[in-house]
């Protein structure tokens, strides 16, 4: 859509702006440090996911097996 | 750091109580629930102790208790819970108690016997009643039978049966009359007419009402019997047979003017009975419904008197000066707390001299204490049941917190069950003040109950994962739009025509999307979020999705095994033990990515690097890595090289991770030996004397404070253990190959994240196609009610196999991923858990003395 490396700029900027910032705004308490790991670990385990998920599609050495029939549907309906 | 980073910092103390403000500080501890105490006499028999006599009392109370709790659960009177929770009544107040619990017990008791008593007299005139009532009808019968004039005129049947000379039959008859149980009836009969030759006269009769049995309660059907028989041997006899069969005997006149004589009395003496027994019933109703207003406050008096006495128990009496020493680990940052308790103990007692309390130093471990709340304590439990962490060691619990719902994710992907999950853990949690309040009695339940926060967390990661692999029950959704163009196959290929399948060629123009225009230097531009729709239908997905997730796996895996490593950093930061990070975590760190943090480089390479135009030349990554470490050269001519100067690269690498080894292996024992042999000293009996070997002088370094008693009574243990090379050496060895081995084989473990992911995602479309899908396929009337029941059944067997059993499968493995290969890395596990002295444990009977 966008291009490769604009996608992962964006979405891996999401991520770090969750995991960087988030710490920071949360409300002051007696597990706040607890709060804060379970942001930062969220956001890079969520982020380190799609990123291997989007680099595993980078490149595609194969199409997907179609049979005829759903690549007429898919021609029509997408 | 937050609290549950470290367990919190513990300190011994030891306490001078004076024996008159000893109760009632203990009692302010036991509220403030932080200090966990010691046992100071345990050579000491429990049966010597100095506060037996107190236990015993409160044993006897409790005992008291339970009976009138027993009793007002046999009339179901509901115990008023008020949630009030009474501070324990100073010893004075015991006797008055007890004196309370026996007056009640006594009366209870009373009132019972006499029920009881009662209840058996009106058993028995209930049964005269019936006797009297069913002989009447034996009576009259017999009467109708003989005519009018039975004196005179027999019959010979009767005749022959009861007497065959005499002209007189009635008066030489004689007979009983009794009540026995319905059920021994006919062994009854029979067992008369055996004994008897058949010469007695047997009659009965049910009474249709049944009867209470006073002694157990039990509800008994019962029968009237009436024999007759002639002499006096035969009486005896079936008196005998009456007593054997525990029947019953009552008498019974003959006349019938007397019979009702005796029905008239025994009516009235029943209805009299009747309302003494409703006054006794009604008295113990209102003694049980006082009882029942305060049971449960005496409970928790009793219960917190006697959890004292058995703190009491563990001091050290000192006789002279009339105290009582104790020694207990409390939090640090809670002295001040304990210290304003036992003044405010001391204060209540009325006692003078105040409690002194004094931190100790002592070299023995202090226990393990970590503050958890609703939240994090489901987390805890699951480090807890591996084991308690060492005192300050660093804790796992908040790490996985995340780590764990996520790596149950990564095998349990699916929107649809995440959500499903989610929503079960959302009621709970919402619902939890109901069933905090309510212990739920299902112990599965329970459980699950417990790790609500653990779940609602796996079902909210679930429904995330499930969005990367775009899997919602199996199914895809097309979010983003695809990035594969079947229409420009469909453009290019003239043979699209006919029937089979076909493969989209990504070399095609258009087939994906932003190739092959940027080509060899640019990338395709993929479906952004997780993947692509397309496979979904596709016959080669599971070949894609195989290599996908097995190196997802890995690299996974790999990070938070280096994720422990780093943990493993700070333990030997806190513990300064710079010897085991330099000699030990280093190697370590360097030999994992060497291995498998090289590989994880060469996955990303082989992501961003090669594309459908070299695709054909490209290597396979594991042969690889076992060529790598063969030393066999990588060549482009022989498709196994991946980047220029790759030989020299990892020629390099492994001769890093090869030196690693001894790196691991001999650097510590042999610093060890060095610093133990220069230093030159041994230390005797806590006296450090310098050995020199080729003089026979020794001198005095430095001595411990042999005279100071406090150190000497804490620290026995405490003497410097002898060195012991060969000891240092089989440790080390021990541990350098099984940290090397863990590297390969715990990357392996990690694959099962692999296998558990593409099982459930097989599953489930198993589920879908050969169950829902037929469903939704059949056509007419027909297929409307079929999809509405094939629905039901593939609801169940989502929930019953795809989450219940999956989810378990994945939830184990998740937690073996963290206990050994995670936890491997940095936790030893070998502490013990701080269990203080806390009345609000003991009041609600978790804890048992």
């Amino acid at each position: 859509m966008i291009g490769a490396w604009i996608t992962i700029g964006i979405v891996t900027l999401i991520w770090a702006l969750i995991g960087g910032v988030g710490p920071f705004i949360l409300p002051k308490g007696p597990n706040r440090g607890v709060y804060q790991t379970m942001i930062v670990l969220t956001a890079v385990c969520c982020w380190l996911h799609w990123f291997i998920t989007y680099m595993s599609q980078l490149n595609p050495l194969m199409g997907p097996t179609l049979t005829r029939g759903e690549i007429y549907l898919m021609g029509w309906v997408w | 750091m937050g609290s549950l980073f470290r367990s919190e910092e513990m300190c011994l103390a030891q306490l001078y109580l004076q024996s008159e403000a000893a109760f009632a500080c203990v009692s302010e501890l036991g509220e403030l629930g932080l200090a966990q105490f010691r046992d100071l006499n345990p050579n000491v028999n429990a049966f010597q102790r100095k506060f037996v006599n107190e236990v015993r009392r409160c044993d006897e109370m409790e005992r008291k208790l339970r009976f009138l709790e027993r009793e007002l659960k046999k009339d179901k009177i509901p115990i008023r819970d008020t949630g009030d929770d009474p501070v324990a009544p100073p010893p004075r107040e015991m006797i008055g108690l007890e004196a309370k619990f026996e007056k009640l017990e006594n009366e209870m008791k009373e009132v019972n016997t006499n029920q009881e008593a009662l209840k058996r007299n009106f058993l028995e005139l209930t049964e005269l009643k019936h006797i009297l009532r069913k002989t009447q009808s034996f009576f009259e019968e017999a009467a109708m039978y003989h005519g009018n004039q039975p004196e005179t005129n027999q019959p010979e049947e009767e005749n022959l049966l009861v007497n065959d000379y005499a002209k007189t039959p009635y008066t030489k008859l004689g007979f009983v009359a009794g009540v026995i149980l319905r059920e021994k009836v006919p062994a009854f009969e029979r067992v008369l007419w055996r004994a008897c030759r058949g010469n007695v006269f047997l009659r009965h009769a049910e009474i249709e009402t049944t009867f209470e049995d006073p002694h157990t309660g039990d509800t008994v059907n019962k029968c009237v019997f009436i024999i007759f028989f002639q002499g006096d041997q035969l009486k005896t006899r079936v008196k005998k047979i009456c007593e054997g069969f525990r029947a019953t005997l009552y008498p019974c006149p003959e006349t019938p003017q007397e019979r009702r004589e005796i029905a008239i009395g025994v009516m009235t003496r029943i209805e009299d009975l009747q309302t003494v027994l409703n006054q006794t019933e009604d008295h113990r109703k209102i003694v049980l419904s006082q009882v029942a207003l305060d049971i449960r406050v005496w409970f928790i008096k009793v219960r917190k008197i006697k959890a004292i006495y058995h703190t009491l128990n563990l001091f050290n009496v000192n006789i002279a000066e009339k105290c009582l020493i104790a020694e207990c680990w409390c939090p640090v940052v809670e002295i001040d707390r304990i210290q304003l308790a036992l003044r405010k103990g001391t204060e209540l007692s009325g006692s003078s001299v105040p409690s002194i309390m004094q931190r100790m130093n002592t070299k023995e471990a202090p226990p393990t204490y970590n503050r958890t709340d609703k939240f994090t304590q489901g987390f805890q439990a699951i480090i807890d049941a591996f084991g308690i962490a060492n005192y300050r060691e660093v804790n796992p619990a908040p790490f996985t917190i995340i780590t764990f719902p996520f790596l149950f994710a990564v095998m349990f992907g699916d929107i649809g069950h995440g959500l499903l999950m989610f929503l079960f853990a959302l009621y709970l949690v919402l619902s939890e003040k109901k069933y905090l309040a309510k212990k739920p009695e299902n112990e599965i339940f329970e459980m699950m109950f417990d790790g609500r926060y653990l779940i609602l967390l796996m079902g909210i990661f679930s429904m995330y994962t499930g969005f990367l692999y775009n899997e919602c029950f199996s199914r895809s959704i097309n979010v983003f739009g695809s990035a594969w163009n079947v229409n420009a196959m469909n453009d290019s290929n003239t043979t699209l025509q006919g029937s089979g399948t076909l493969t989209l060629d990504p070399k095609t123009y258009g087939v994906f999307r932003g190739t092959p225009l940027p080509y060899p230097n640019g990338t395709g531009d993929p479906y952004p979020y997780g993947i692509d729709p397309i496979w979904q239908s596709a016959g080669n997905k599971i070949s894609v999705q195989n290599s996908y997730k097995m190196k997802n796996a890995v690299i996974m895996g790999l990070l938070q095994m280096i994720f422990g490593l780093v943990l493993a950093f700070y333990n030997h930061r806190y513990n300064k033990d710079y010897l085991a990070l330099f000699c030990e975590w280093i190697p370590q760190l360097i030999f994992l990515m060497c291995l498998i943090g090289y590989l994880c480089i060469l996955i990303f390479y082989k992501w961003a690097v090669w594309n459908v135009l070299n695709s054909n030349s490209a290597p396979s990554l594991l042969i690889g890595l076992i060529n790598m470490f063969m030393f066999t050269k990588p060549t482009w001519a022989k498709k196994t090289q991946l980047y220029s100067n790759q030989n020299e690269v990892q020629i390099t690498i492994v001769i890093i991770a090869i030196l690693c080894v001894p790196w691991m292996l001999l650097t510590k024992p042999i610093i060890l030996y060095l610093r133990n042999k220069f230093q030159g000293t041994t230390r005797y009996a806590g006296v450090r004397v310098a050995v020199d070997e080729t003089s026979d002088d020794v001198a005095i370094l430095d001595h411990d404070h042999l005279d100071d008693p406090e150190t000497a009574s804490i620290t026995p243990k405490d003497e410097e253990e002898k060195f012991d090379m060969s000891e240092v050496l089989i440790y080390q060895v021990i541990h350098t190959i099984e940290y090397c081995l863990s590297c390969i084989s715990h990357t392996a473990s990690y694959l099962r994240l692999w296998a558990l992911s593409l099982a459930h995602s097989e599953l489930s479309e198993v589920l879908w196609t050969m169950v829902m899908h037929s469903g939704l396929s059949a056509k007419g009337i027909l297929g409307a009610f079929m999809s509405f029941v094939i629905f039901w059944g593939f609801a169940g067997l989502t929930v019953g196999i795809l989450l219940v059993m999956e989810g378990l499968s994945a939830f184990l493995h998740a937690l073996r991923l963290h206990w050994v290969e995670f936890q491997s890395k940095f936790y030893k596990g070998e502490g013990y858990l701080f269990t203080p002295f806390s009345f609000s444990l003991i009041v609600e009977g978790r804890v048992d003395e």
